[in-house]
């Protein structure tokens, strides 16, 4: 893998001065025209991630580089930030119900400055997202178009600005089925024609399947398993995806596994592996069997040092 | 996309500028009673502004009006009578629309600015920032206004800018209020976050988005504050704080009642200036209403 699009190296976020981690130490890299899917329940901390990326959420601690340069503060942030867009799960609430279509496009464009012309950037935008003829959804406001619609403008508001990564976050989920198809390629588009790189935020796993080249599965502000997306999904390791995929329908040959319990209140972290409360090696016994039980319980780990495609944080894995 | 190469970005801009603006007068069209409204507002500024040349202000100068009748009744002559110096009641109320209208708006434009400012940089910094400019709304929000209103234009002497100055020093802690809760929800919207993500500084959030969006809720406060600083002059004057040199509506209904008109059953010297005080304000209110429904994108062709 060449240089890295982005790496992102121990990064915490805080919420609540400090009381809550919902990022917590988190190393991840996504390289030139890579897809990689961030999956895991609400409140795992993938959209906090990808927030923290962008400059919404400060980091209490960690740094992330784009192309190699580290994202600091100041100037230097705002040519950055070009490099990195971000497209939202509710398309609705991010558009400004105020600005026509023309001028959605058209901000990012008046912030950073781009040269040319204008109108034609912003028809050029909006018809490789798809809307065509652009002349037709200039001078309409956000409620005259469908939500899938809107999704587009978003997309060709953010690709206007020649990004070299792209944050989605649930870029479907409010979508009706029928669209998410459509928007999923489109994305995947620009993975092919521009070498975009993407992290996309989902809690669904059929989305990762199809367009993400590899997966990083989320758990209490923790990734606890990264590989390609066909090991991870049709092999996976971590008891958490285990349980996760077992009770997707589609995909055969894992015992079902309902987890019990609520995700646990991160302001409460459990001590050791902090799966262990709802894993089902722990309750089912397994653990105790292989002899890690006491590391579960006390002994809390990152994903493994070793570099290799697919990695896990788990004591089971590495007894 | 040929036609759109040519048209340089200014021009495109202006199109669209233009078209906005036609839809505005379309809307507008459609909403007789905000039409009427305009109707009677406009009439009132034209009248306003033409008065010093189709009359003269020496004319109801009580040196100049001895040989004229007293409480005359409305005639051809003098279309709503005389009062008991023998001054025309038309010329009064006519040159005390300047006073009335011009201490309305100009009051309203000190409030609406003071009242903006604090309320945008209030709510949208936070902190100690809106901790403190909110104490300092709070202790002019707890003032009595009217006692406040008479001691300040008393000390302050009776001149017009002193009114205007007083009204808007009192009245501009509710708009700022208005507009900082306004902000408080704004600044959480998505938008801002895509702005900000797009790479928008604080000034691009605060120009693109955080005002242009308070901008419906200051048009509603600006033509409600209007009227009130209407009424407020009116009151003002009407208790003898008013500019003694000039004449206004208020000042036309404190003489009216030291002249004991109202007793005397000379309803035309009282009747005029405060019917006409009731249009204008009812106009104000009326179409800001309606101004407000229409800058509403959400609120239109519902």
């Amino acid at each position: 893998m060449s240089e890295p699009v982005l790496s992102v190296t121990n990064v915490q976020v805080q919420f609540g001065g400090g009381s809550v981690r919902a990022v917590d130490t988190v190393s991840l890299e996504v390289g030139r025209g890579e897809v990689v899917a961030l999956v895991g329940e609400s409140g795992c901390g993938k959209t906090t991630l990808i927030r923290s990326i962008i400059g919404l959420e400060p980091l209490a601690a960690g740094s992330i580089a784009v192309e190699g340069r580290p994202v600091g503060r100041g100037r230097g942030l705002r040519a950055l930030r070009r490099k990195v867009q971000m497209i939202f799960q509710d398309p609705t609430g991010a558009l400004n119900p105020r600005h026509s279509i023309y001028e959605a496009v058209a901000e990012g464009l008046r912030i950073h400055k781009v040269k040319g012309h204008e109108p034609t950037l912003v028809a050029e935008a909006l018809a490789s997202a798809g809307l065509r003829p652009p002349e037709r959804y200039l001078r309409r406001f956000p409620h005259e178009l469908s939500g899938g619609q809107r999704q587009r403008v978003l997309i060709a508001a953010a690709m206007a600005l020649g990004p070299t990564l792209l944050l989605a976050d649930e870029p479907v989920a409010s979508l009706d089925a029928s669209i998410r198809g459509e928007i999923l390629a489109l994305m995947r588009s620009f993975v092919d024609t521009r070498g975009v790189s993407i992290v996309a935020v989902t809690h669904d796993l059929g989305l990762a399947w199809n367009i993400a080249d590899r997966v990083a599965v989320m758990y209490l502000g923790r990734i606890v398993e990264v590989g390609p997306t066909e090991e991870v999904l049709r092999a996976p390791k971590h008891p958490y995806t285990q349980a996760l995929l077992s009770v997707v329908p589609e995909i055969e040959g894992l015992e079902q596994q309902i987890l019990t319990g609520e995700t646990p209140d991160p302001s409460r972290m459990p001590s050791g592996c902090r799966f262990h409360p709802r894993c089902p090696l722990v309750a089912s016994g397994e653990a105790e069997r292989l002899g890690i039980v006491d590391r579960c319980r006390g002994v809390d780990l990152e994903l493994e040092p070793e570099v290799g495609a697919h990695r896990v944080a788990c004591h089971a894995v590495r007894a | 996309m040929s036609d759109l190469a040519q048209v340089s970005p200014r021009a495109f801009r202006w199109a669209r500028r233009r078209a906005s603006a036609a839809g505005f007068w379309r809307s507008l069209r459609r909403d007789k009673l905000a039409l009427t409204s305009l109707v009677v507002l406009v009439l009132f500024v034209v009248l306003a502004v033409v008065a010093p040349w189709v009359s003269n202000r020496a004319d109801f100068n009580v040196i100049n009006t001895g040989d004229n009748p007293v409480w005359a009744k409305p005639s051809g002559q003098y279309l709503l009578g005389t009062d008991n110096y023998g001054r025309s009641v038309a010329l009064q109320v006519l040159w005390g629309a300047r006073v009335s209208l011009f201490v309305g708006v100009a009051a309203t434009v000190l409030t609406i600015v003071l009242g903006t400012l604090v309320g945008i940089s209030a709510g949208f910094f936070g902190g100690w920032i809106d901790a403190v400019l909110m104490r300092i709304t709070d202790w002019f929000l707890v003032i009595p206004f009217l006692p406040f209103a008479i001691v300040l234009a008393s000390v302050l002497g009776r001149s017009l800018w002193n009114i205007v100055f007083v009204i808007g020093i009192t009245s501009w802690p509710s708009t700022a209020r208005l507009v900082r809760s306004q902000v408080l929800s704004l600044r959480e919207r998505l938008y801002v976050d895509r702005a900000r993500a797009l790479g928008g500084g604080r000034a691009h959030i605060i120009g693109r988005h955080i005002l242009p969006n308070v901008t419906p809720l200051v048009l509603a406060s600006t033509t409600l504050a209007v009227p009130i600083s209407i009424l407020t002059e009116t009151t003002l004057a009407f208790l003898g704080l008013g500019d003694p040199t000039d004449v206004s509506w208020g000042g036309i209904l404190d003489q009216a009642r030291t002249a004991a008109a109202v007793t005397t059953n000379r309803w035309w010297y009282y009747l005029p200036p405060g019917v006409a005080i009731i249009m204008v304000v009812l106009a104000f209110t009326i179409f800001g209403r309606a101004l407000e429904a229409i800058l509403d994108p959400r609120l239109r062709d519902r």
